[in-house]
């Protein structure tokens, strides 16, 4: 074999294997970090909402409450946004508005988290504060969801602001999506009478599981940010049912208190939630693979 | 041409280096590596850009939090460390064990955390007594026209409206003095939260920095909060006048932090670790800390043990004097003494 060829394919070999050992090496460091705490509080660490740093005593539960919660909110306010426009953009906009308006929203990725933070608490809180938080409990204050004190900073702030983050990454997927549908499918459903309304549901219809791995991707996105997040949920490791409490979450929690952990207990509690949020992420982002892979697999042959 | 360019480049740019490396190695430049506390980091920079500009010494000061700081001290991959709050101690025992040698506490500066509020109706001169202070970071008082507030502030007519606690959420300094204060004050909650740099707090919102406690404070009217004393000057916020031990309500103000550690001095331990929270004496403010430079008492390396000397020499003497323009209290003459003798110790003199 020429030389040349040898070493080009064991060197990209070489770093495709480097990726893994990452993977694995960041693996085996959290857990090993984690150690003290994994063997002091076991399993409790997942149930228990204790986290109380001067008696060295550590739950990760509200923080994995927080995390689950804040990007459930960010998911139910930017999936129908996402979707909407992405099949505006791909179904129904001329050209000549797709591409600038494809732009923006992709755009909207580019904008530094701290930004949003910024953002959030400076014009976001004051206005959920003042105007929307006393109109929705004065008018459902009845469902447990939009009780107690509006603070303005919470878990629907923290909710809006993941929502505005994640748009960018579910709508360019989910357009992406429906570019990958074959355009005879259109024309089969128009030229069979179908209404602009019937033929889209068609195309929806088939894209399913691309808009679900475009939605897992976005989640993985909210679950991991940082910043943002812990400028506008209010840090209160707490579990409420009400979305106008304060929370915190799980990436938060170790860019706050990281720095100065000062015990050994500390850091390796520390740890322990990056490690819990590793694993939560990488299912997640395992399972949007799977399923992008999936739909790809179906609809990759008629292009 | 475009590989004579790149060449031109590279040439260029190693006589660049060689150059740096030779100007560096020619003067024999001493070099003190130190990590620490970030809350003296403004007044640290411009002591060690001064000093270096007067003697050519480098510094190179990593501000990384005084939790890294005790940490690399211990571990001796630093010539110095800075910290808040003074090492516990098991640290130093683990240190002298590891390093072979004390460590020294020499106090630097002091700061104080102020405690700040957004309430119009209350005007800037609010005033609270420790049981009060106390009360409402304990959740206990939680309207502003508590009677136990009414009855300090006189003549104000205070809204009924819910009070907000804003508190760091990031591990600080700032919030272990605080919390030594209300420790000190209140017994209530030295048993059912105690002191630290992060805490379980029974309420309130958290803030990321200053910057993100005084945000919280700024967005929400009824809220109440502390920072730096620094932080609350340069950003002219209203602070509130506590109540002393002396019966007196005082402002932080840099001459208030100052007499608060000469109030002090009079149980100033040698090791000179020392919380000056709740400090004795008139015109003190009751919620102001020293910040200190953690040293090697013996340094094997010669050059480096006499340049950290004469450096604390001149911090006790001509650093002092840029203290107040950079928003820090300076050290009263009794406590420069107490770091003489200590920097003498370390020279050997």
């Amino acid at each position: 074999m020429n030389i040349g060829d040898w070493l080009f394919k064991n060197l990209t070999r070489l770093f495709a294997v480097l990726v893994l050992a990452i993977v694995a090496l960041m693996a085996w460091e959290m857990i090993r970090g984690s150690g003290a705490s994994i063997g002091e509080f076991g399993w409790g660490f997942l149930t228990s909402s204790e986290w109380d740093p001067v008696q060295d005593l550590y739950g990760a539960l509200p923080f994995i409450y927080g995390t689950v919660v804040s990007s459930l909110i960010a998911l139910a306010i930017a999936l129908p946004l996402s979707l909407g426009s992405a099949i505006f953009l791909s179904e129904i906009a001329p050209r000549w508005i797709e591409g600038p308006v494809a732009f923006m929203v992709e755009l909207l990725a580019a904008i530094p988290s701290i930004v949003y933070g910024l953002w959030g608490m400076f014009v976001l809180v004051p206005w959920l504060r003042a105007s929307v938080e006393p109109v929705i409990s004065k008018n459902l204050g009845f469902i447990p969801l939009f009780r107690g004190a509006p603070y303005g900073f919470g878990m629907l702030a923290a909710g809006i602001i993941l929502a505005i983050m994640i748009l960018p990454i579910i709508t360019s997927i989910s357009r992406d999506v429906l570019r990958a549908i074959p355009g005879t499918q259109r024309e089969a459903a128009l030229a069979l009478g179908a209404t602009k309304w019937e033929s889209t549901r068609i195309i929806l219809a088939s894209g399913k599981s691309g808009f679900l791995g475009a939605t897992l991707l976005g989640l993985g996105r909210a679950v991991g940010e940082t910043m943002a997040v812990t400028m506008v949920i209010g840090n209160r490791p707490e579990i409420s049912l009400s979305l106008f409490d304060p929370g915190y979450s799980m990436a938060s929690v170790i860019a706050n208190e990281f720095a100065e952990a000062t015990t050994e207990m500390y850091t390796s509690a520390l740890i322990e939630i990056a490690l819990v949020l590793f694993v939560v992420t990488l299912v997640l982002n395992a399972f949007a693979r799977f399923i992008v892979w999936s739909v790809t697999k179906t609809s990759g042959g008629s292009r | 041409m475009k590989n004579n360019q790149y060449g031109v480049t590279v040439i260029t740019t190693l006589a660049v280096i060689l150059t740096m490396a030779f100007s560096a190695t020619g003067t024999a430049q001493l070099k003190l590596n130190g990590a620490g506390a970030t809350f003296p980091y403004v007044i640290y920079s411009k002591w060690f850009d001064v000093y270096h500009g007067k003697t050519g010494i480098e510094f190179n000061y990593q501000s990384i939090g005084s939790g890294g700081g005790v940490k690399q001290v211990i571990e001796g991959t630093v010539d110095f460390g800075a910290t808040d709050g003074p090492m516990s101690d098991e640290q130093l025992a683990e240190a002298k064990k590891k390093r072979g040698t004390e460590v020294l506490h020499i106090p630097t500066v002091m700061g104080a955390v102020a405690v700040t509020y957004n309430l119009p109706e209350a005007g800037t001169d609010l005033r609270l007594t420790p049981d009060v202070l106390a009360g409402i970071f304990l959740g206990e008082i939680t309207m502003w026209n508590d009677g136990k507030i009414a009855a300090v502030n006189p003549g104000k007519a205070l809204p009924e409206e819910g009070i907000i606690v804003a508190h760091r959420s990031d591990g600080s300094g700032t919030t272990h003095i605080f919390s030594d204060y209300l420790a000190k004050v209140s017994r209530k909650w030295n048993d059912k939260v105690g002191r630290g740099k992060s805490l379980k707090w029974p309420v309130g919102l958290g803030g990321k920095g200053n910057e993100g406690v005084a945000g919280i404070i700024k967005q929400s009217e009824g809220s109440i909060g502390y920072v730096e004393l620094a932080y609350a000057v340069q950003n002219k916020l209203p602070y509130v006048a506590l109540k002393n031990r002396a019966g007196e309500y005082v402002l932080p103000t840099f001459e208030a932090v100052s007499a608060a550690a000469a109030g002090a001095i009079k149980d100033m331990p040698g090791d000179l670790r020392v919380s000056i929270t709740d400090a004795d004496g008139k015109g003190a403010y009751p919620i102001s800390g020293f910040t200190w430079l953690l040293v090697y008492k013996s340094m094997k390396d010669q050059a480096k043990k006499k340049a950290m000397g004469d450096f604390l020499t001149w911090a006790m003497t001509d650093g002092q004097s840029y203290a107040k323009d950079l928003y820090y209290a300076p050290l009263p003459a009794e406590v420069v003494q107490l770091c003489n003798r200590k920097i003498d110790a370390i020279t050997g003199k």
